[in-house]
């Protein structure tokens, strides 16, 4: 078992696991539109099944957000 | 810069302020800020930059005012309807405040016309609704090695994050625009509208601690917040050295306009 940090709040993970599954385990909807950050560092989409959160982590899902101005 | 007694009067809120006193509001009078986008996040921008006493304001946005508009465009008034934006902007600011020198731009912003542009200003300030043209202003500034800042709303959220060359910038954090058919439509999106005051204020106060020197910029962290639950989150982030702009080996050398994604339900 090992905790994480997940957009700042603790999550319990019963074993180890990927970023993509981090991403499906929080029920995110469109991967497409978040970009992810391990420790303050940037993640390549391509390196998300490859890379393993460990206990400590610290996971943050930055969503693309447009919206401003718009008709 | 000597000030009138009226302009004192007029600035004595600032003036009052141990950190920004006369020689700040100097720096904000002599300050040229340009803002992408009259809409959500541009009007309140614009109003308090232009109280505030900004000297220059730059303004591009090539839309009129659409009804649907009003609702969170505090610049655009009723009457406005079918004006173009930044003609309407540029009423309301020199309304607010003569002194601010204004500049309209009644266009798109675009990689061809994107460094000519931003080329006379101190601080661009992104206050656009899709992601390539954010994509754009990132790429722009720090192409050309201009501060600006980021701002984004969706929702009942917004998230900004200030740029200064050599801090992590837009693409740090998000690579390369969304594909377009992920972006949620205009009839799933929404936002609500004081959202965009929210956003848009703290986008202004950046402005003005980077013309005046006071504080920390959001440099290096990304200020995140959900209406919903009124938490604000700072995720702090370092340049990322695969950045496809900014980092050891960059891709991005020149300016592109990426393809938009087509609302169908415009109005």
């Amino acid at each position: 078992m090992s905790t994480i940090k997940v957009n700042g709040k603790d999550q319990t993970l019963a074993s180890e696991i990927s970023i993509s599954e981090l991403l499906v385990q929080n029920n995110v909807a469109q991967p497409d539109m978040v970009s992810i950050q391990v420790n303050g560092k940037f993640i390549n989409k391509d390196a998300y099944a490859s890379t393993i959160v460990n206990h400590g982590d610290e996971v943050d899902f930055l969503y693309f957000m447009g919206g401003g101005q718009g008709n | 810069m000597d000030f009138t007694e009226e302009q004192i009067q007029r600035y004595s809120r600032h003036i009052l302020l141990s950190d920004v006193g006369v020689e700040g509001q100097e720096k904000i009078s002599n300050g040229k800020v340009l803002i992408i986008g009259a809409g959500g996040l541009g009007a309140p921008i614009a109003l308090y930059l232009a109280a505030a006493g900004v000297g220059t304001i730059g303004i591009i946005d090539g839309d009129v005012v659409d009804l649907s508009n009003l609702q969170r465009q505090v610049i655009h008034f009723t009457p406005d309807v079918d004006k173009p934006k930044v003609i309407s902007a540029k009423e309301k600011i020199n309304l607010i405040n003569p002194d601010v020198k204004v500049i309209t731009y009644q266009q798109l912003f675009t990689a061809e016309n994107a460094f000519d542009i931003i080329k006379d200003y101190d601080f661009i300030v992104d206050g656009t609704d899709n992601f390539p043209v954010k994509f754009l202003i990132n790429d722009a500034c720090v192409l050309a090695k201009k501060p600006f800042s980021h701002g984004g709303i969706l929702r009942f959220e917004g998230q900004t994050l200030t740029y200064v060359p050599g801090a992590t910038c837009y693409r740090c954090l998000f690579h390369s625009p969304p594909p377009p058919n992920a972006v949620p439509t205009c009839s799933q999106a929404g936002v609500l509208g004081a959202i965009a005051g929210m956003l848009g204020t703290i986008q202004a106060a950046e402005v003005l601690k980077y013309l005046t020197g006071v504080g920390d910029l959001l440099t290096n962290r990304l200020l995140t917040f959900n209406a919903k639950t009124m938490d604000f989150r700072t995720i702090k982030s370092t340049p990322t050295e695969t950045c496809p702009v900014c980092g050891n080996h960059p891709t991005v050398t020149t300016l592109v306009d990426y393809e938009q994604a087509t609302c169908e339900l415009k109005r």
